[in-house]
């Protein structure tokens, strides 16, 4: 028998809306798309930027985790495109200056060193300067941002974006190390900090040592350093035959970048077969919209060198088969290596954690891959001042899972120096509102639109190509950023439902067009499941359960395909059920003061 | 308010032998009252007709006035359909039965529209075994005139504002069993386990098919004096047991007692099992039918399931030997069959 669902617990209506849940963040996604519809553009940025810190950035370079767990994408061909969204409330936003945090004058005499000036350090920053702490970043960099300056290239990332969501932070009177290596971390703890944050990321990328790589010399380059340097302006040129080894967001960044600075034949050559490359689906589709072949199954075998030069690389032709638990091994064709000529070969193959300039005797302890030891839910070492978040904790993610753990470690950061325990969380912050205006009004737009996801236009592919700093995606204008909005499905706004009230006339099991609601005798949920009105084979979509009704049945609610139209509670006679705002917010440094 | 049904539906919905979802058979978003039991018929005769994978345009629905004769719009959509003159809708179902055989017909009519102003259409149709299914939507009372007590509503039973009813009750199925129904039931629209295979017998039925369902009406009489309330419906009723269909096409695969007495075939080859049936009743035999009707009546219950079964029905087209065919599909030559049919008939009245 499956119990009642308790719905006091935050966790079972956070679980229904995919977006916030599947963000590492828990942005709230449907809150700031409303807002945009409602052309409350500034309003929606700051939902963002409390959240996120970063919306302009993520709006246009997030993983986006959000979108493959939309619940638009089960009804619907696509999902909302929920990081475009973000960028249109960047994009539209009047002056935040007013709205950011008073820094308070008289700080609280407790000194937090960030170590790197990534989205992680950054965050940590954001969210203890308004609670008066001082504190320090150190960068090798000449500016802030991290892999978001060096890596991310402009014509994805403009810098004024970045550089107006940085200084947002920088400005609330963070004292700044630019261009400093910080060789030491015992010299860092010598220097009396009350806490230290490592957020240096993950800054060693890979290099193939393949026959042939002396020889080659300078025309063989590690992806994230050429991208650093084109970054800088120390690079700006490349050959016109180019080779990128690798098959994720990197690569991408590097064969497009390649194009812009001379490349005409640029190609992408990857290990897997083209399904399994790690580049996100829209990052592969934009290199190849720029002419850039992508060839898939190629193990690089050897750089080839003719009178002392690299004349292009061989490569051995792969299948991929499966064994029997889908385990995966790339296996030769037999055919003839391929030749491919080359100029310049860009190693985009993965980068690594690197850790020379942590003592192994100032207490924090290294583990497996001699990664540091890291608390999963603090991001404390076994140093207790010292912190991680950001690649530099866990290894490789992305931005938003390194704003979502730096929001964690000041949680840790404000808990340890206020003398309390790191382990006593906050909980989150959430709200629950009807929605109901009258008999049949709803203060959220509860008709669903049937349009398909909107294109955002890009720039036309000779302009692009011509200036690397000119920003390829335009980003949706006003009147599409609207109607994109008007896809979302409002999921945050549940349907709640009151046993006590229902009279079991089964309105809203006639009424739900996606056949959600059945109400049959309790029992194990695979059994139960194989009752229900509509198929319930998504087995990661809770069933909400109710108390035992008069007749002796429960209500059961698989949330799976809930398009939250609200017509089950518009023909309900008696109010059981109600369509009710639940709002969640992850827990800030000093909310729990 | 909603003025539309959003056009998503589940994505995984089953597709039936003509490989439509029951999405096809659906109708407009209701006007009727929230909670309406009007409703949940409908629900069930979507269900009904998409599981039995009769293509919609081989459907007529028909109805009278009232808000039972409005439901036919949010079923059905894409079947054809005539909301006829209040309690008028019998005569307007003979017309269309009798010039085209091969449609099924679907009549949905009111307590107020069948045994107050359409008595006598009603009683005549019974009485002719139109080939039909005829389903009142029966909630005691005039919902859209405010609520007054029909003419089916229970002797001392109150609706919302009103005093106890002072007058006895027409029991449709028993009214339909002594004009000679060849298929009469009785159903709830908050059961739609028992009200679905009902209604697929009844449109597998031969003949004229009656299904009283009480449908309670939320605006004015779903009130506790209410004898049609949801809830004294649910505490009163009484089943005569169930009804599983299996169409012909189904290898039946379910277990039944062997030899069960309860088992028909129907005319158009699918199944009916009756099971545990009350033993009191034989409900292939007229008087037991009506005396088991008249006991629970008596006992202050709700007979409810299957009631009485006709198995060697004949309808009005085999009494009257009507054309085979739908009249718009016979020709110059069926209807001019030439001077020699002329001589041949005029010779034999020689």
């Amino acid at each position: 028998m499956l119990k009642p669902t308790d719905t006091a617990n935050p966790e079972y209506f956070h679980k229904v809306v995919d977006c916030q849940y599947a963000c590492p963040a828990h942005t709230p996604v449907p809150e700031y798309i409303r807002l945009i519809a409602a052309e409350r553009y500034t309003d929606a940025y700051m939902v963002n930027w409390e959240s996120n810190v970063f919306p302009g950035v993520l709006g246009r370079t997030c993983d986006r985790p959000c979108e493959p767990a939309c619940r638009r994408g089960r009804i619907d061909e696509e999902p909302v495109a929920i990081c475009r969204l973000k960028r249109v409330a960047a994009d539209n936003k009047s002056s935040i200056a007013d709205r950011l945090p008073p820094i308070p004058e008289k700080k609280n005499g407790k000194r937090i060193a960030c170590i790197g000036a990534g989205p992680a350090s950054l965050t940590v920053a954001r969210d203890l300067m308004p609670l008066g702490y001082d504190i320090d970043i150190y960068d090798n960099q000449i500016a802030g941002g991290g892999m978001m300056r060096s890596q991310i290239p402009s014509f994805r990332l403009p810098l004024e974006v970045l550089d107006e969501e940085v200084n947002y932070i920088l400005d609330m009177g963070v004292t700044t190390f630019f261009d400093v290596e910080v060789e030491s971390l015992k010299a860092m703890l010598e220097k009396d900090y009350d806490a230290i944050f490592v957020g240096t990321g993950a800054p060693r990328g890979k290099l193939l040592k393949l026959p042939g790589l002396d020889e080659a010399g300078d025309a063989v380059h590690i992806g994230i350093d050429w991208l650093s340097n084109v970054a800088f302006d120390h690079t700006d040129k490349i050959g016109k035959r180019v080779l990128v080894l690798g098959g994720g967001n990197t690569a991408m960044d590097c064969c497009r970048t390649s194009k812009r600075l001379g490349g005409e034949d640029v190609r992408v050559v990857v290990r897997s077969p083209f399904a399994d490359m790690k580049a996100s689906p829209w990052e592969k589709e934009d290199a190849m919209h720029e002419g850039i072949p992508i060839y898939d199954n190629h193990v690089p075998k050897e750089f080839v060198i003719e009178d002392g030069k690299m004349t292009g690389m061989l490569f051995e032709k792969v299948e991929a088969q499966y064994d029997d638990n889908g385990k995966r091994s790339l296996v030769p064709t037999g055919e003839d290596p391929v030749f491919m000529e080359a100029d310049d070969v860009l190693m985009a193959i993965g980068q690594e954690n690197a850790f020379p300039w942590i003592e192994r005797d100032v207490g924090v302890e290294f583990g497996e891959w001699d990664m540091p030891v890291v608390d999963r839910v603090t991001f404390q070492s076994t140093n207790e001042k010292v912190f991680f978040g950001g690649d530099a904790a866990f290894g490789p993610e992305n931005v938003i899972t390194a704003v979502a753990q730096g929001h964690q470690a000041a949680v840790s950061i404000d808990l340890l120096l206020r003398g309390e325990s790191v382990t006593d969380r906050p909980s989150p912050l959430t709200n629950l509102l009807s929605q109901k205006m009258g008999v049949h009004e709803w203060s959220y737009d509860n008709a669903v639109e049937s349009d398909e996801r909107y294109v955002v236009p890009l720039a036309p592919l000779d302009k692009a190509l011509s200036d690397r700093k000119l920003e390829v995606e335009l980003g949706f204008d006003q009147s599409t950023g609207y109607k994109e909005a008007e896809r979302c499905l409002n999921c945050d706004v549940q349907t709640v439902f009151e046993e006590t009230r229902c009279i079991e006339c089964d309105a809203c099991v006639d009424i739900c067009p996606t056949d959600c609601i059945t109400f049959t005798a309790n029992g194990e949920e695979a059994g139960l499941r194989s009752r229900l009105t509509g198929p319930a084979n998504n087995l990661a979509q809770d069933l909400y359960v109710s108390e035992d009704l008069p007749t002796g049945r429960v209500m059961v609610k698989d949330e799976d395909v809930c398009l939250h139209c609200g017509l089950c509670a518009e023909r309900c006679p008696t109010t059981a059920w109600d369509m009710q705002k639940f709002l969640y917010n992850v827990s800030k440094a000093g909310h729990a003061a | 308010m909603s003025y539309q049904i959003p056009s998503f539906r589940h994505p995984d919905l089953p597709v039936n032998d003509l490989g439509y979802t029951r999405a096809d058979y659906e109708g407009s978003i209701s006007t009727l009252c929230a909670g309406c039991g009007h409703d949940s018929i409908s629900g069930s005769i979507v269900k009904a007709v998409h599981e039995l994978s009769i293509a919609p345009h081989h459907i007529a629905k028909l109805s009278g006035i009232g808000c039972s004769s409005k439901a036919p719009t949010y079923f059905l959509g894409k079947s054809h359909g005539f909301n006829s003159v209040h309690g008028r809708m019998p005569s307007v179902v003979t017309g269309a039965a009798m010039a085209n055989r091969d449609l099924l017909y679907l009549g949905v009519s009111g307590d107020g529209d069948t045994a107050s102003i359409g008595m006598g259409q009603f009683a005549h149709a019974v009485r002719r075994n139109l080939n039909m299914v005829y389903i009142v939507m029966n909630n005691g009372c005039y919902g859209l005139t405010k609520g007054q007590d029909s003419a089916t509503a229970d002797e001392g039973s109150a609706s919302k504002k009103g005093d106890p009813n002072p007058f006895s009750a027409i029991d449709l199925p028993g009214m339909a069993l002594q004009l000679g129904a060849t298929f009469v039931a009785r159903s709830f629209s908050g059961d739609k386990e028992q009200l679905v295979p009902l209604i697929k017998a009844a449109i597998s039925h031969h003949g004229f098919a009656l299904i009283d369902v009480i449908s309670p009406c939320v605006t004015f009489n779903n009130n506790p004096a209410s004898t049609k309330s949801y809830e004294f419906v649910r505490e009163h009723s009484e089943a005569t047991g169930t009804v599983d269909f299996v169409p012909m096409k189904e290898e039946i695969t379910t277990r039944y007692h062997a030899g069960s007495p309860h088992e028909v075939t129907m005319h158009d080859g699918s199944v009916i099992h009756l099971n545990k049936v009350d033993e009191n009743l034989d409900p292939f035999d007229r008087g037991s039918a009506m005396m088991t009707l008249q006991r629970h009546r008596d006992a202050g219950q709700i007979l409810t399931g299957l009631i009485y079964m006709d198995r060697d029905s004949r309808d009005l087209h085999d009494v009257l030997e009507t054309s085979q065919r739908p009249l718009n599909t016979l020709g110059e030559s069926d209807l001019c069959p030439g001077n020699k049919v002329l001589q041949t008939i005029n010779a034999s009245l020689r």
